[in-house]
């Protein structure tokens, strides 16, 4: 019998690199949707950090670091990126298996906020939107979450299906973002 | 047009879905009659002042968002969870 | 001609473009204006309707006169202001609305006819006869009207679109713009100054005053270098500022490739929308042209224009100038020609109290009441106090009537400006966009002194407000010149004396619609077109309004100007769109099986953003039609495998998630048992049929609902607007799962033999039942199988995650392949469903209600659920209504088409006879014949009636027989099988 093949939301479209920006794709990972049920807050974030070792984030932030995030993703959503969820978050929240359900883009470089403010209507200048601030907003069309993981670099999520345009977008704009650079 | 998200702060209007008046919180009972479900469904008061309107915030949070602001200026004087004015209400 | 040792040009950098085939000589710094005037080109255009010699009349982006072509070919980019263009190598420029040739124009002839092109003329001559409108005047007048062409190519030039947000936004880089944004960026804060010069210093740089002991020039490059050197501080030359909208947004327009050839990725124009806690309007002022007869030949500019040419670009537009005024300012322009030793003809001043002149004539109190020459400007008849007229020979002659100050973006939300009569113009409304401060010429502050204070005092006040700390600025001395004039409009006379120069509009037309009772300055304009060429009346609005004020017996601020709208400039709609063109239009969806359906040949079809496979085309079949009778009988007889992966999927948990579906589906879930599928009807609150789908019960508080595809998105907005503006106190959680699994169906006699193959546990009818769920595992991969149908066949949805879903998808077709079956695409499933009567989106259209697809049972009588109430009014039930049926044909014409009407068979084929419509169509093989749903007035007591199907668009006329509109297995055995 052949094997069930997994196969990455950017399979065969990344990386690319224009100017001095790069663009990747972050290797698959497990992705859990984490939804406090009413009155629940606390005891999810003493349970995410039991279990995870981190809290549960503010509106507009991300907890942990790489390999191990706690991303805030909408009203009473968390999106958690890497570890396995613990059972015992689901005392707690909805707990929501998303691994297949976004493509994961880095974006990477000086100009990044550059090429970001070509598609994404909100402040992502450094000064405003810092390390582990995040938001959910929209890129171009789309509706993506954003997050600072480095100083020039950021996490972008995008719905799976829509892979190759979030490929197509960011690129068209590091492209015009390049060519200004070197004209 | 720039709106803030009780949630996330101050954000571009592309972001928002409209909807239409907030008076959408007030569902009548299923026996209130007829008079007054067509009020609910139908009919709108078109005020050049003050309105209250309910907005999604489709591309961000997920969140309704009650909108009160000026039809004429285009002033927001304020904006609520729409969940805390219902729970208020109720 | 080139004035040594002037201007701001590159001298040491010459270049050479092309203006209607002849190559120009430039310097790097020119525009095309200033080339062409250097090189003494002074017919560049043809105007609007007399087709009368245009030149450069302005400097800047105003300019009604020297409208040009850049490029050919499928860039052309038309009415491009030579002022604004900046030359290159191997720049392309045309002149533009003359035929066959610039210097031989045969619709010239247009002037001459000139007493019968007055305004509102083809509201008057064209009336009659009526056919000749469609077949001559109109196309005649779409050929000699119109300024530029576009190519009517696809244009591959490339535009941006771009965010930006800060503290205080300054609109302009003269002395006032330049002073606010040092002021505002020493103290830290972010500070964006945008303009629209290739150069920021604005009138600095056509100027020869000092500020601080310094050239005004050097001055403005100092402050820029000091600007540029603050990483607060973002300078955006090339940039016009557009539009002030709601809460601090502003559109700006940047030229970022129009100054440079072969573009590459290079943008051609970014479209930035800026956020601004606070801005800063310094836009300057506009000088305004005097009316008198014949003022519109090439060699009549501003005055500020000749200045700007001449200190600027080192031009002098002419060998012999001559100056018209009724201001101190004009008079500047004097001085600076004959210091750069240029002969000035004289100054003619209206003013008896005019300055003396040193070094040239001045002719107090008199007047320009004509002008003579061919192509170009060659000699002026004035008038002196007395009446008697003398002439001038003359090449250039510089006009200013005063300023007007560029009010345009105070007004901009609703904001009406405030006539001042001591300058005679208006000024801005303090307070008409909310953050915004106007400061310097553009708030009728004329002098530079005046200009720099304003500007530091306005980022003073915006920084205040900020609650960011400073220093107060020092200010550098300047001139702070008093501005004398005295009103002049129009001269008296006979003759055309021009308006508008880009419209074709003088003072007879604007007086002709003041007779004829066109007396509001709204209707003024609509009937004479002026202020609605590209320059938007920058020139003309405020001569024009004072010419219908004297002829109406009002004051100006009684007669009120037009509205002033966005966009400040013209903006191009690829701009405006930018980011749109292309795939950059929508975002597309693909499904994990999309390089497996292309690669067997499916034809992909967009469903909304998805896409899906149309069919899939075997060995030998040569229409879409073969393959999708294969596919039908493929599913029929053995098995099918389709993905369903587009369909909205929503998993919802939460202890009362049984009671929030029975609120938002009209019938009952709280009672639907774990491991159990049921089918749902949402209805809006109008009682219309929403959307419909299966929802599955996981777990004790755990569902997953399917949506359509088409209704995914507005279906997880209104439950959650139903959560959480209706019921926030139920307890339920939601979320889209669409995109986490590839769900593939599993159709047909042999689709259970297929799955057992796969399952790592195999499946029984006693095990998974019709509308059973749960979870399963495929080679130890966690899947999720429902046995559903919407073939009507016994069926399997079998989801995976999404990773998987290419393999898995390859892996189906080949075991249904083997067994006698394969992939079916979206004809197949439209004709599987049409058989079974199962309805789409094409029946539950947005006018359709429960009654009306024969669900009304559906709608539980045991609690109330959204859209209940109103569903049960008067007239949403009952005989009236057309209800869903199904059609078949029994005449000679065999065809069903979609869209068709319905009528009694012996009625006429009209409107008023209308009995119903059909839906969906297809041809069934399995019944071999066409069927079709449709809705028919009190169809459902009509069962056996023949009708008529009158299709008029495609010309088809079908007797059918209504029936049920489930066509197949009625008893719904075989899903059970």
């Amino acid at each position: 019998m052949a094997d069930l093949i997994a196969k990455s939301p950017c399979a065969g479209l990344l990386p690319v690199t224009h100017g001095t920006t790069s663009l990747s794709e972050v290797e698959m990972t497990t992705l859990t949707s984490v939804a406090p049920y009413k009155g629940q807050e606390t005891g999810l974030s003493d349970a995410l950090k039991a279990a995870h070792g981190m809290a549960l984030p503010d509106i507009n932030r991300a907890t942990g670091k790489e390999g191990a995030r706690a991303v805030w993703f909408g009203q009473g959503q968390v999106m958690l990126i890497g570890p396995s969820p613990a059972s015992s978050l689901a005392d707690h929240a909805a707990v929501t298996d998303q691994s297949d359900a976004w493509a994961l883009v880095r974006l990477e470089g000086e100009a990044a906020e550059d090429v970001l403010a070509r598609l994404v209507p909100v402040d992502l200048r450094r000064a405003q939107f810092k390390r582990g601030h995040t938001v959910r907003s929209q890129l171009q069309h789309m509706m993506v979450s954003i997050t600072r993981t480095g100083d020039n670099a950021f996490l972008i999520m995008a719905f799976r299906s829509m892979a190759k345009t979030l490929v197509h977008d960011l690129e068209t704009a590091m492209r015009g973002v390049a060519a200004r650079g070197s004209a | 047009m720039r709106i803030t998200c009780p949630l996330c702060g101050e954000r571009d209007r592309r972001e928002f879905y409209y909807v239409g008046d907030a008076v959408a919180l007030e569902r009548p009972d299923p026996d209130a009659g007829d008079v007054v479900w067509d009020d609910y469904v139908h009919n709108r008061d078109n005020p050049a002042g003050v309105t209250r309107d309910l907005w999604y915030h489709e591309s961000g949070c997920a969140a309704w968002v009650v909108i009160t602001r000026n039809t004429v200026t285009h002033e927001i004087l304020s904006t609520e969870l729409a969940s805390k004015v219902k729970e208020a209400q109720s | 001609m080139r004035v040594n040792g002037k201007g701001l040009v590159d001298r040491s950098a010459p270049l050479s473009f092309t203006f209607d085939g002849k190559s120009v000589e430039a310097y790097a710094g020119d525009t095309v204006a200033s080339a062409l005037l250097a090189a003494e080109i002074k017919m560049i255009a043809r105007s609007f309707k007399y087709h009368r010699p245009r030149g450069v009349i302005g400097a800047g982006s105003e300019d009604p006169g020297a409208l040009i072509t850049v490029g050919s070919g499928a860039v052309q980019d038309p009415n491009v202001r030579a002022t604004v263009q900046e030359v290159y190598a191997g720049l392309e420029t045309r002149s533009q609305n003359c035929w066959p040739s610039l210097n031989v124009d045969l619709l010239s002839l247009n002037d001459l006819a000139a007493p019968f092109l007055g305004a509102g003329f083809y509201y008057k001559t064209f009336m009659w006869p009526k056919a000749f409108w469609e077949k001559l005047y109109e196309p005649v007048i779409r050929r000699s009207a119109g300024i530029g062409a576009l190519s009517g190519k696809h244009n591959p030039d490339t535009y941006e679109k771009a965010f930006a947000f800060c503290d205080l936004l300054v609109i302009g880089a003269g002395p006032a713009g330049l002073m606010a944004a040092l002021t505002a960026g020493r103290a830290g804060a972010e500070v964006i100054l945008c303009d629209e010069d290739s150069v920021m210093g604005g009138r600095l740089n056509g100027e020869t005053y000092e500020i601080g002991g310094q050239s005004g020039q050097d001055w403005a490059a100092r402050a820029v270098a000091e600007l540029s050197a603050m990483d607060n501080v973002r300078l955006m030359t090339r940039t016009t500022v557009t539009g002030a909208y709601d809460q601090g947004t502003y559109g700006a327009l940047e030229r970022v490739g129009h100054h440079l050839g072969g573009l590459g990725d290079t943008p051609l124009e970014c479209f930035w929308r800026i956020v601004a806690k606070r801005s800063i309007l310094a836009a300057g002022a506009i000088e305004r042209p005097v009316a008198f007869r014949n003022n519109d030949r090439p060699g009549i500019m501003t005055a500020s224009a000749v200045r700007t040419y001449l200190n600027r670009y080192g031009v002098a537009p002419g060998k012999k100038v001559t100056i018209f005024a009724n201001n101190d300012d004009a008079h500047r322009t004097a001085r600076d020609l004959v210091a750069a030793g240029v002969h000035v003809a004289g100054v003619i001043d209206t003013r008896q109290d005019a300055p003396d002149g040193e070094g040239y004539e001045v002719y107090k109190g008199a007047e320009v009441c004509n002008s003579e020459g061919r192509k170009a400007l060659e000699a002026v008849t004035f008038r002196y106090p007395d009446g008697r007229e003398d002439k001038l020979q003359t090449d250039c002659l510089a006009m200013s009537g005063g300023w007007n100050p560029s009010v345009h973006m105070t007004c901009h939300m609703n904001g009406r400006p405030t006539w001042n009569e001591d300058i005679l113009s208006f000024v801005p409304t303090d307070g008409t966009v909310p953050g915004m401060v106007t400061a310097g010429a553009c708030n009728g502050a004329f002098s530079t002194h005046a200009a720099l204070a304003q500007g530091a005092a306005g980022a003073e006040a915006a920084l205040g407000d900020l609650g960011i700390k400073m220093t107060k600025a020092d200010l550098p001395e300047a001139e702070d010149a008093p501005y004398r004039l005295k009103p002049l409009w129009a001269v008296a006379g006979k003759g055309r004396a021009w308006l508008d120069f880009q419209n074709d509009v003088t003072v007879k037309d604007v007086k002709l619609a003041a007779a004829e009772n066109f007396r509001s300055v709204e209707h003024m304009k609509r009937y004479t077109t002026q202020g609605m060429a590209p320059d938007q009346g920058k020139n003309s609005n405020v001569a024009a309004l004072a010419v219908l004020a004297d002829a109406t017996g009002r004051g100006i601020p009684e007669t009120g100007t037009t509205t002033f709208r966005p966009p400040y400039v013209p903006v191009s709609i690829a701009a405006l769109g930018a980011g749109a063109q292309g795939d950059g239009f929508a975002p597309q969806r693909f499904t994990t099986s999309h390089k497996a359906s292309v690669d067997a040949g499916a034809p992909m079809i967009e469903a909304g953003l998805w896409y899906r496979p149309s069919y899939f085309p075997a060995p030998g079949e040569r229409t879409w039609r073969q393959s999708c009778d294969r596919e039908v009988n493929m599913v029929r007889n053995a098995v099918g495998i389709c993905d369903v992966s587009t369909l909205g999927k929503i998993d919802l948990q939460g202890p009362d998630v049984g009671e929030f579906l029975d609120f938002v589906y009209t019938n009952m879930f709280s009672t639907l048992k774990v491991g159990k599928t049921r089918y749902g009807l949402m209805l809006r609150e109008d009682g219309t049929v929403m959307d419909d789908g299966t929802t599955a019960r996981l777990g004790e508080n755990h569902f997953v609902m399917t949506t359509t595809t088409a209704a995914a998105g507005p279906v997880m907005r209104h439950l959650e607007y139903v959560h959480q503006c209706l019921r926030p106190d139920l307890d339920v959680s939601m979320i889209s799962v669409t995109e986490q699994w590839a769900q593939f169906a599993v159709a047909g006699p042999k689709s259970r033999e297929l799955l057992n193959g796969l399952l790592d546990v195999e499946i029984d009818d006693a095990s998974w039942p019709f509308m059973a769920c749960g979870e399963v595992t495929l080679q130890g991969i966690k899947g999720r199988l429902f046995r559903i149908s919407f073939s009507g066949e016994h069926a399997y949805e079998v989801a995976v995650p999404s990773r998987y879903g290419d393999s898995l998808f390859r892996l189906l077709v080949a075991r249904a392949e083997a067994m006698g079956g394969g992939a079916y695409g979206m004809e197949a499933l439209n004709v599987l469903r049409i058989e079974k009567g199962h309805i789409t989106h094409a029946e539950i259209h947005g006018r359709t209600n429960a009654f009306d697809i024969g669900f009304a049972r559906m709608v539980s009588a045991k609690k109330d659920c959204i859209g209940k109430t109103m569903s049960e009014r008067p007239g949403l039930v009952g005989e009236e209504r057309a209800q869903l049926v199904g059609l078949k044909p029994v005449g000679v014409v065999q065809q069903i088409t979609a869209g068709a009407h319905l009528f009694n068979a012996d009625d006429d084929p009209v409107r008023e006879n209308e009995q119903g419509y059909t839906t969906s169509v297809g041809f069934s093989p399995t019944l071999e014949s066409y069927l079709g749903l449709a809705f028919l007035r009190n169809g459902r007591a009509r069962h056996g009636e023949e009708i008529k199907m009158v299709d008029h668009l495609r010309g088809i006329t079908t007797r059918c027989v209504v029936c049920d509109p489930v066509f197949f297995d009625p008893e719904g055995g075989r899903v059970r099988g």
